[in-house]
């Protein structure tokens, strides 16, 4: 029971992270039809962005809060990860755009191990630490000498994806930007026959999950304590896959598969193996491509025409 | 100025389209002037929604010229030449159908940023009731009729200066085909909104039409006002007789 309600808090916390890098996947699977390979590079670059921002805060700016001197970096990271994502866009994927569909696919793959590569030279190919920016937990019960506890940084990861979602939501529902890019996604041609700018509405697209990359980037630094160059491939596949598992195209399903693959990951860490976290995630993907394609929130192909 | 105010509305010249290799349309000729409606007649696969959507320029004419306003448009984006006010009802609806009824009408009306809304909704919303009615139903649940009425009242919503109509009475029901093309008159009449109507329904479009344009595998080979080429006995051959509705 211990167990269970600790791996809980683990896989929620966890699996916030693969939900909003997930986000990215999906959004602009739906509106272009691209799985976009190089979004988990984009991701670890942010983490890099929010570490630098963060040691310059506490060092030459002398912000003595970590917790302030993270939100002001999360948020700086926030925006040249979207300017990144609008770069690549720009210089990777639109002049391909009418193409054969690979080829996007290609050029993504190629930019993933551009990214990946820059940053091993630029920032070295070690673990890069950062100092433990929040301390403390809450137990919340204990038995047996097995305490279960909630630290302070697994409620500030919770509580920033829910608030962000939900700002995301809005959006993305309610506002007109929001609306053309459903509409695009829905027919490109028709949008445009109304007015919408559509390369526009897919570079915005691009920049917003970048944006929650970088949201997750700087949620994973502060978590781990560490980033690394090859530290996008992972999460990127796993925030994939949860985007397949919810249904790829589908915004509530990118957040519902991440939280599954969280928990599918640290329940299998705490009752099995941990060594084989990762073949249980991805053997989750292997699963629903073969019996579910759609997902679990994803549309059927058929729609009444 | 006096030029561009008395020349049409809409001027076509030469239009040749492509679809890759193969040509669609092989020099087009059309005005439509202010406060017309102007209907192109054919048969199916003559080039008449190619043309349309050459005129919104997706595809573009490999050659010729398109003028709207005294305006080249030929090579403008087609997001640009929407926002000069020129609305299609395009062939297949093409319906936004996982966007409710208010949603679809939203997007007509994004390009005033929903300014004019209330009162614009309201207007369509008198001529087409029904849609009230299911303003909170997701478009692709809609029948073919409600759909159709759906992409005439988006197009509507944009304000246009040219409202173009693809076979907009396209597997209707004869009284649904009556009231959509009453409406049209009606706009025509009372707004002076100009319209650009294809239709394979020959009989009520060239009723309805001030002129009208016949197009034979992506040449046109007539025009005349409504009256005239409905007396004439090729129309009534080729596309009338057996065809009266």
């Amino acid at each position: 029971m211990e167990i269970f309600l600790q791996q809980l808090i683990n896989g929620v916390t966890l699996g916030s992270i693969y939900g909003l890098i997930a986000i990215g996947y999906t959004m602009v699977f739906g509106i272009i039809g691209m799985v976009n390979f190089s979004h988990g590079d984009v991701f670890m670059v942010s983490a890099f962005f929010a570490l630098i921002f963060f040691l310059l805060f506490m060092t030459i700016l002398g912000i003595g809060t970590p917790i302030i001197a993270l939100l002001l970096a999360m948020i700086l990271a926030m925006v040249l990860t979207g300017l990144l994502s609008w770069t690549i866009e720009r210089v990777a994927y639109r002049p391909l755009r009418g193409s054969f569909r690979l080829a996007p696919l290609i050029s993504a793959i190629g930019m993933s191990i551009v990214l990946s590569n820059f940053i091993q030279v630029a920032q070295g190919p070690r673990n890069k630490p950062v100092p433990p920016m929040v301390n403390g937990t809450i137990d919340l019960m204990e038995r047996d000498g097995f305490a279960v506890t909630v630290s302070y940084k697994q409620i500030i990861i919770v509580l920033v994806t829910a608030v962000l979602l939900a700002a995301f939501w809005y959006v993305v529902q309610k506002t007109p930007l929001g609306r053309a890019q459903r509409a695009c996604e829905q027919d490109r041609k028709m949008a445009a026959l109304l007015g919408v700018n559509v390369d526009r509405t897919i570079s915005l697209t691009f920049v917003m999950g970048a944006s929650l990359a970088a949201v997750a980037g700087s949620m994973y630094l502060m978590y781990y304590g560490v980033v690394h160059f090859a530290d996008g491939f992972v999460p990127g596949v796993k925030a994939f896959t949860a985007a397949v598992l919810g249904g790829i195209g589908s915004l509530p399903g990118a957040v519902l598969g991440g939280l599954l693959i969280g928990l599918i990951e640290t329940f299998w860490s705490g009752y099995f193996s941990i060594d084989y976290k990762d073949v249980a995630a991805f053997s989750i993907l292997a699963i629903v491509l073969i019996f579910m394609p759609q997902g679990i929130l994803g549309r059927p192909e058929v729609e009444k025409v | 100025m006096s030029a561009t105010m008395e020349g049409p509305l809409l001027q076509v010249r030469g239009v040749k389209t492509y679809y890759g290799k193969i040509i669609a349309l092989k020099g087009v000729d059309v005005d439509v002037k202010r406060g017309e409606i102007v209907t192109l007649i054919g048969a199916n696969g003559a080039g008449k929604s190619t043309l349309m959507m050459t005129i919104c320029g997706s595809p573009q004419a490999r050659e010729g010229s398109i003028t709207f306003e005294g305006r080249d448009i030929t090579r403008m984006p087609t997001h640009e030449i929407a926002r000069l006010r020129i609305a299609q009802s395009p062939e297949g609806r093409r319906i936004f159908p996982r966007m409710t009824v208010l949603e679809n009408l939203q997007m007509g009306a994004a390009l005033d940023k929903l300014a004019y809304f209330d009162q614009d909704v309201e207007r369509v919303f008198t001529l087409f009731p029904r849609l009230k009615e299911r303003i909170g139903q997701r478009g692709g649940t809609l029948s073919g009729g409600e759909q159709q009425m759906l992409a005439i009242a988006r197009a509507l919503m944009t304000r246009p200066k040219l409202l173009m109509l693809d076979e907009p009475s396209l597997g209707l029901a004869p009284l649904i085909v009556k009231q959509i093309f009453e409406a049209i008159d009606e706009l025509n009449r009372t707004e002076g909104l100009t319209v650009f109507l294809v239709e394979q329904n020959a009989y009520h479009a060239l009723r309805l039409a001030h002129r009208g344009y016949v197009m034979v595998n992506g040449l046109i080979t007539m025009s005349g006002t409504g009256r005239e080429l409905l007396e004439k006995p090729e129309i009534r051959a080729a596309y009338l007789e057996g065809g009266r509705h």
